[in-house]
């Protein structure tokens, strides 16, 4: 059961600002998501997506602003498990010994005890969370051993085991097969459903319009912000890959 | 050593047991050889090998200078180690200078120092020990520092296995569910310069990076468990470190170099035939005949 916050903000992020050592990855971003709603994150490459996740999870640091999650700070949000993280295929170690079952047990470290043994619920959720996948065939393989989608669900089934309330995916859909886009794409209705907020990046414009309520474009800071029907303009989009025209980028509109 | 005095397997093996110095060097040695090979697993997956290599190296001004004053050598070794370790990331952060250049200068640097000091400190420290170990001629205070550091470090490893293999696949995963990086990072490093100490005692500052690597990428070639992975990285170094102290003794060989030696040998065997992931692929092999 969700408790609802008096709130209703999942998200709220107030003017953060990212800098290492002295370089300015973000500034002045705003951001304010409620339970139930899909944002797409759109930029460049180095337009600060990456670092917009970061400072959500508390990976690094923000110098300036103010983030809160379910209304509270993102310290208490990592002790609550509220914030569940999905990397990128090429961000993780394919090659590191460990089984589909152990990464996905991962997602249930935070909240066992400090010798990180399973209880039976721990093992119920991981199940549960494998089976809503699809991978229950592959319990035991390891990692490297999986195709780009399937490895991509084993970290999706890591998210589920978590039981986050705030899923941030990136590039969820680049390098998979169409089996997993269908089933992430079937994943997100039920995610939807169960009250969780999505904030997710990606380069593929025809994903935005398809499954995002709103748009976040970001260029170093936000270029626009709302529904994706009113923000997801061809000028918003030339303004945030700085001045190339969406035709050039994905082709004229058909 | 007389070659033709081992005729029997048996006398190969028992006879060196009669003595001391051997019972000590290779219960010691196994020991020093468990706590690398733990450890190990950690660093080849973290991709720490130089880093490793850094430490092992700065921990020498420290050994010298704790000698020198009387202090236990591992507090001396330790502080250094560490204190290299954020000397490279001081520098890095501070300079455009990269990684890897600012490691292999910090280290060689505090290297450098330790051989200076060496010479100019009278003291009963024997250089080559140090360098190259001395795992024969191990003295009883010794014999307790390393029993006390290999089980803080065993101890240490064990209660974090989990958390350490969560840091070292995807650390913001854990940093997402509260888990404290900060401390895991600290407390790889620690366990790190903890069992350079002693593993230099085995084998030696200059090889010690070895025991520290070698087991680790032997155990990653044959299996696709990370508790498995643990075992055999245990397993494998404790055994280099019997055959390189049986090997040194009736060949009369540099002991540090043969354990080293033979945990080389090791890998090259896995390289070759590793069932998965070796150049021939015996599983493939055996396949063929069915």
């Amino acid at each position: 059961m969700e408790t609802i916050n008096f709130q209703n903000f999942r998200i709220e992020a107030e003017n953060i600002c990212v800098d290492y050592n002295g370089k300015v990855a973000l500034y002045d971003a705003n951001l304010r998501l409620q339970p139930g709603q899909i944002c797409g994150l759109v930029g460049m490459n180095g337009a600060g997506k990456t670092t917009f996740f970061n400072a959500l999870t508390g990976f690094v640091n923000i110098s300036k602003g103010k983030i809160r999650i379910n209304g509270e700070s993102v310290r208490s949000a990592q002790k609550d498990q509220t914030i569940a993280y999905v990397p990128q295929n090429e961000g993780i170690d394919s090659q590191f010994p460990i089984s589909v079952w152990d990464v996905v047990m991962m997602g249930r470290y935070g909240s066992m005890n400090i010798f990180r043994c399973p209880r039976e619920s721990d093992v119920q959720a991981v199940k549960d969370a494998i089976e809503r996948v699809d991978l229950t065939d592959h319990l035991s393989t390891p990692i490297g051993n999986l195709s780009g989608g399937q490895r991509k669900r084993t970290f999706l089934a890591r998210a589920i085991a978590q039981r986050a309330s705030i899923l941030l995916l990136d590039e969820p859909f680049s390098g998979v097969d169409i089996r997993t886009e269908k089933l992430i794409s079937e994943l997100f209705i039920q995610f939807k459903n169960e009250g969780k907020t999505i904030l997710l990046s990606t380069h593929d414009m025809i994903h935005v319009r398809e499954f995002c309520d709103l748009v976040l474009l970001i260029n170093k800071t936000v270029v626009a912000y709302g529904e994706t029907s009113e923000v997801f303009t061809p000028e918003n989009i030339t303004t945030t890959f700085g001045g190339i025209s969406p035709d050039f980028l994905f082709g004229p509109e058909s | 050593m007389e070659l033709c005095s081992f005729l029997t397997l048996d006398s190969f093996i028992t006879d060196p047991l009669t003595h001391d110095f051997m019972r000590k060097a290779l219960l010691m040695s196994s020991l020093v050889a468990a706590v690398c090979g733990f450890l190990s697993s950690y660093l080849t997956l973290k991709g720490w090998a130089l880093m490793g290599d850094a430490v092992s190296h700065s921990v020498m001004p420290g050994v010298v200078v704790a000698y020198a004053l009387g202090l236990p050598f591992s507090l001396g070794a330790f502080i250094f180690g560490v204190g290299s370790v954020a000397l490279i990331g001081f520098i890095k952060q501070k300079s455009r200078v990269k990684e890897d250049t600012v490691i292999g200068l910090v280290f060689t640097g505090f290297f450098a120092l330790g051989i200076v000091l060496v010479s100019k400190i009278k003291s009963n420290i024997d250089l080559h020990s140090i360098l190259f170990g001395s795992p024969l001629g191990i003295s009883l205070s010794d014999v307790k520092q390393t029993i006390f550091i290999s089980l803080l470090v065993v101890i240490l490893l064990s209660i974090f296995r989990k958390d350490l293999m969560l840091y070292c696949f995807d650390p913001r995963h854990a940093k997402t569910v509260g888990i404290n990086v900060f401390f895991l990072h600290y407390l790889l490093l620690t366990c790190l310069s903890l069992a350079a100490v002693v593993g230099l005692q085995s084998v030696g500052i200059i090889l010690v990076v070895a025991m520290l690597i070698t087991p680790g990428a032997t155990a990653y070639l044959l299996t696709d468990k990370f508790d498995n992975m643990t075992v055999i990285s245990v397993l494998s170094a404790i055994i280099s470190s019997l055959i390189g102290i049986y090997v040194s003794f009736w060949f009369d060989l540099e002991t540090g170099g043969s354990i080293v030696l033979a945990q080389t040998f090791i890998f090259l065997f896995a390289f070759l035939f590793a069932p998965r992931y070796g150049i021939f692929k015996l599983k493939k092999l055996f396949a063929g005949y069915k």
